[in-house]
């Protein structure tokens, strides 16, 4: 892949899942044994020209997440490198035990990659958003989970994902014109978080799409005399603990912020290794409370949800009091 | 002429030393129990594959071998006693079954040492990994078999439907599900539950090339198995059985599902052994 400013904005543009899609077809071209397996879905996932470039690199099981779990699983098992999309939900929750079975309990290589994950579809409702995927996979013993911050930063988790030894949960958040996180090329490491922003008084755990939100937010706390440390917790499981640790010496107060249920997600796994330390400031979890709101725009979802900017601020601001 | 007899005799005499193991495993469970009906069922058609028709060595990681899939993994005492008599798992592993700690518990297991390919236990999810390995093969151009043995009762699982779906529309021409009916299922017969009296007609009509013989038959089994099938099919076996064959106190009794050998019952069985 040709890193440039040129390219970065256009992959924002496009967004993660059209991304996705240029990132497996740069992946095809180095990796003879790559498969990539879809559920009727090769047009959301950007995946056309893949699918045109390389028919015997791809196999699409229909409308049967579950079925696609198990043919992966088949798959890798003879020694392909397999990639599975769809929409988050369906390739999470709808096929839940045959991931638990196959690449959980069996170990079984597998990438996943859930499109359209968090509240991007929320003029389709509930039924197409997805705020449980991290809660529910993370239960599940072996599978690292990541949720790349924007357009730029899919490529480098699909990437590192693939020649990864292990299976993996890339969660794909965020819609087209999605706001840049990374103008230049950096490095990306499975498992170690990164601190995009240093402050003195609070720190910002984020992932995901909202990255950007929380940035814009340390924004505005600056200038009302807050300094925010911002981290980006791409890699969800395993959690980066050593981040944690840091933040701990250092912090008045942590946030986690995600689009994601707040049980379950990255505040969740922060909270688990924070109990671990005698001497932690408080965490304030900002997230999906816990409930199905009525649908709406990403905007309008992420307002109402407390993950805008402003939101973000005043809710800090309400627990530095 | 001759050679189809010395087969023929070759399948049944494996099928005997499998009930032998299956008796010695489910007497070695205990208390724990096991479930014997629906491996007992399932024990001439694994002995057709196992002495017969699968290609096999003695590595059990030999690249070119043909491939097994017990996605019924309950009835894994026919699988384990199979595995045993190839060479994959000594007598003395056998005794192993379901104790702490052991590589052969109630349900299969992955463990490439001892020829098990796959976990499984999860009704309703080895067809499709035997979709993703017959597609492999494939597409290694390698000229190997996919054998997945399915319970009647797994049948009410959606996700076998799926599957069924999906194979006959990649014309997996290598692929064989073989339906183990026995008519019974965990809590009742297959009437009393879900009914699947129509199994051959379902698996036709998803595209199978698909027969309906008598699953202890062992001339029936070994003739379906010699015979080339050039059908650019999957193919589906509906092999009528009987839950718990072999010992008069099992056969078609449900509640032999999962329970447990006394001492009384052994010894019985090992008189009842022909």
């Amino acid at each position: 892949m040709i890193i440039n400013e040129r390219n970065i904005k256009t992959w924002s543009t496009i967004g993660p899942r059209a991304t996705f899609g240029i990132a497996a077809l740069e992946l095809a071209k180095e990796i003879d044994n790559l498969m990539v397996l879809t559920c009727d879905v090769s047009t959301s996932a950007g995946l056309d020209r893949y699918r045109k470039t390389y028919p015997e690199k791809y196999l699409d099981l229909g409308i049967a997440e579950q079925n696609m779990i198990g043919v992966a699983a088949g798959l890798s098992s003879e020694g392909y490198n397999v990639i599975t999309t769809t929409f988050a939900p369906f390739q999470t929750i709808r096929c839940c035990e045959q991931i638990k079975v196959n690449v959980g309990y069996m170990k079984q290589k597998i990438c996943m990659v859930g499109i359209a994950s968090g509240l991007a579809l929320g003029n389709l409702g509930f039924t197409h958003c997805c705020i449980e995927d991290i809660g529910i996979l993370r239960s599940i013993p072996g599978i690292t989970i990541i949720s790349p911050a924007d357009s730029f930063e899919t490529i480098k988790a699909l990437e590192a994902s693939v020649k990864s030894k292990h299976s993996t949960y890339i969660r794909l958040t965020g819609s087209s014109n999605n706001p840049i996180v990374y103008k230049e090329d950096y490095k990306f490491e499975i498992g170690k978080a990164i601190k995009i922003l240093d402050g003195t008084d609070l720190t910002i755990f984020c992932a995901g799409a909202v990255v950007h939100n929380c940035l814009q937010a340390a924004e505005d706390l600056k200038e009302k005399g807050v300094s925010c440390s911002v981290v980006n917790m791409h890699t969800i499981k395993p959690i980066d603990k050593n981040a944690i640790d840091e933040a701990c010496k250092n912090s008045k107060l942590l946030v986690s912020v995600e689009e994601h249920n707040v049980i379950g997600g990255l505040g969740s796994a922060i909270s688990e290794h924070l109990v671990t330390i005698k001497k932690k400031p408080t965490l304030l979890t900002i997230g999906i409370n816990d409930f199905y709101s009525k649908g709406g725009s990403y905007v309008f979802l992420k307002e109402k949800h407390g993950l805008s900017r402003n939101k973000i601020v005043s809710n800090i601001i309400e627990n530095l009091k | 002429m001759e050679d189809n007899k010395k087969a023929i005799l070759k399948i049944k005499n494996f099928s005997l030393e499998l009930r032998k193991n299956i008796l010695q495993m489910a007497y070695a469970a205990g208390a724990s129990s096991s479930h014997f009906g629906g491996a007992l069922s399932i024990v001439e058609i694994i002995s057709t594959l196992f002495s017969h028709r699968m290609k096999i060595n003695k590595d059990p990681n030999w690249d070119q071998r043909d491939r097994f899939i017990l996605s019924k993994g309950h009835a894994c005492l026919a699988y384990y006693a199979a595995l045993c008599e190839v060479g994959y798992i000594s007598k003395e592993e056998l005794k192993t079954f379901e104790q702490d700690d052991s590589n052969l518990l109630g349900h299969p297991v992955i463990n490439r040492k001892l020829g098990i390919d796959f976990s499984n236990g999860s009704l309703g999810m080895g067809l499709s990994l035997g979709i993703g390995v017959s597609i492999s093969l494939k597409k290694k151009i390698q000229n190997n078999d996919v054998f997945v043995i399915l319970g009647d009762g797994e049948c009410n699982e959606g996700s076998v439907w799926e599957a069924a779906m999906a194979a006959s529309n990649f014309k997996l021409d290598n692929l064989y599900a073989i339906i183990d009916k026995n008519n019974f299922q965990q809590t009742g017969s297959n009437k009393e539950i879900m009914n699947t009296d129509s199994l051959k007609d379902k698996w036709s009509s998803f595209g199978w090339d698909t027969v309906s013989l008598d699953g202890h038959n062992v001339s029936e089994l070994y003739e379906y198995f010699n015979l080339s099938h050039n059908s650019k099919k999957p193919k589906a076996i509906i092999a009528n059985t009987v839950k718990g064959k072999g010992f008069s106190f099992s056969e078609n009794n449900n509640n032999w599902h999962h329970a447990v050998l006394t001492k009384s019952l052994y010894e019985q069985a090992l008189k009842e052994l022909i």
